[in-house]
């Protein structure tokens, strides 16, 4: 005597389940999200550091002007090329990329990431000083 | 130094550097991020069914549970339903127990000589601590990058991941099964290796497995605190083999090597899962010690496969030799 039928059957769920996100994709594609910038980023041109850069650090750039900000009374970021930017979510990068659903949260809702940056900053108001 | 470990961890490293390599200077992308994964999912798959389904051919003809509680016997007698389970529930309850909880390993005990010199066994959980942390740590790991496999991004895997990063340190937030990955596995690689006993038994498979996983866990972390990489272009890579509609070969290749270091690890784990002791993940529902029931005093197993025996009764011996006995005057069954 064995359990061959019930041994199967958990073979097959199993499978099932490793194999999932090739069901629930159903061959739909979804392609790297492309982030609209606004004329005035445009126009800009340069970001406070390089495009290729800032595309992978800036989380962690905002997060040194928090604490620079908050802890230290420092409001100042010179970037490698010696430019002066005031450290500022709302009134340095929301002020070029004032589209937050086409720009901030398209490439956040693909990889899945909810900063909590936005439990403050969500309206963009801007800083008094 | 033990030739065991060293080799496991050689094999590690030149695994990493095949794939930076391949990547970083031989611009194979399309080989380490899409045929590799491709054959070691298909590998998987195949082999743990094959193997699943050999296993399930063993005879299973008799009831072997080992119990640790008082079986059903008399009505007054109290008795223990999961850990000498008589019902088929009892049974799922104690497998679900085993499976979710380790019990088995929550039982272990160490024998100690006392001071007076008296044998104690005490109990010892720092395994079952470290193992329930790594599994469960590593399922954690496992469902939240289901993020870059499905699209949209279901509520359940963001939930998961709002609770894993609920301590909101820094940015990227530090997710805790990620460093609760790497502690635990390194813990158990340690203990292998400092514990002279479990050293004494400890194979290169056996630590193999332990530095594959830390390479994962390590360029996992690598990749979201330290260096980062881009994030969208890694999910359009990781989406686009589960919807086969891969990105242009220029954006894979524009894909820091670190993750292909990463995806390769992820690939050799799943090629070598079905041959090695990995497969315990489909083997622990197969324990015969655990999914049976206690009830050999309650039914008979007849194994199916008996020989048919050819067997003379007492009662055709008595028939044969009958009026022999009366006559020897030796007591008889029947007189007649």
């Amino acid at each position: 005597m064995n359990d061959k039928g019930k041994i199967i059957a958990g073979v097959i769920i199993f499978i099932a389940l490793v194999t999932f996100p090739f069901w629930y994709s159903m061959g739909k594609a979804a392609p790297k999200p492309e982030p609209v910038l606004t004329p005035q980023a445009l126009e800009a041109k340069a970001c406070v550091r390089d495009k290729v850069w800032i595309n992978a650090n800036h989380m962690q750039l905002l997060n040194e002007w928090r604490d620079a900000v908050v802890r230290d009374g420092e409001r100042v970021y010179v970037n490698l090329e010696g430019k002066e930017f005031n450290m500022s979510l709302s009134n340095t990068c929301l002020d070029c990329h004032s589209n937050k659903a086409e720009f901030c949260d398209r490439c956040h809702n693909y990889a899945a990431v909810s900063p909590y940056c936005w439990d403050c900053h969500i309206d963009n108001p801007k800083e008094t000083k | 130094m033990n030739g065991k470990y060293l080799y496991s961890l050689l094999a590690v490293i030149v695994l990493s550097l095949v794939a930076y390599v391949g990547t970083a200077l031989l611009r194979l992308q399309v080989f380490f991020g899409v045929i590799v994964p491709y054959l070691a999912m298909l590998v998987f798959v195949a082999m743990f069914a094959y193997r699943m389904l050999v296993w399930s051919r063993s005879p299973v003809p008799f009831r072997i549970p080992t119990t640790a509680g008082q079986a059903k016997s008399l009505p007054w007698i109290q008795r223990n339903r999961f850990d000498s389970p008589f019902t088929k529930w009892e049974v799922v309850v104690r497998m679900a127990l085993e499976i979710l909880t380790f019990r088995s390993l929550f039982r272990n005990t160490r024998m100690q000589l006392k001071e007076d010199g008296r044998i104690a066994y005490d109990l010892e959980l720092w395994l079952w601590l470290f193992a329930i942390t790594f599994h469960y740590a590593f399922f954690v790991v496992l469902l939240r990058h289901l993020r870059f496999f499905l699209e949209p991004v279901p509520y359940a895997v963001q939930l998961l991941g709002t609770v894993d990063t609920f301590l909101q340190i820094g940015t990227p937030v530090i997710s805790m099964s990620s460093f609760a990955l790497a502690g635990a596995v390194l813990v158990l690689f340690l203990r292998r290796v400092y514990l002279p006993h479990l050293r004494f038994i400890s194979l290169a498979a056996d630590y193999f497995p332990l530095f594959l996983i830390f390479g994962i866990a390590f360029t996992g972390i690598y990749m979201r605190y330290i260096t980062k990489i881009d994030v969208t272009a890694a999910k359009a890579l990781t989406y686009g083999l589960v919807s086969f509609h891969l990105p242009a070969v220029a954006d894979m290749q524009a894909i820091s090597p670190i993750f292909y270091v990463h995806l390769f690890f992820v690939s050799v784990l799943l090629a070598y899962f079905p041959f090695s002791k990995l497969m315990h993940l489909g083997g622990v529902f197969l324990s015969p010690t655990r999914n049976l029931p206690n009830n050999t005093r309650a039914v008979r197993h007849v194994n199916p496969w008996n020989y048919p025996v050819k067997v003379h009764t007492y009662d055709e011996y008595e028939d044969d030799f009958r009026d022999k006995m009366i006559e020897a005057g030796l007591p008889v069954e029947k007189k007649e």
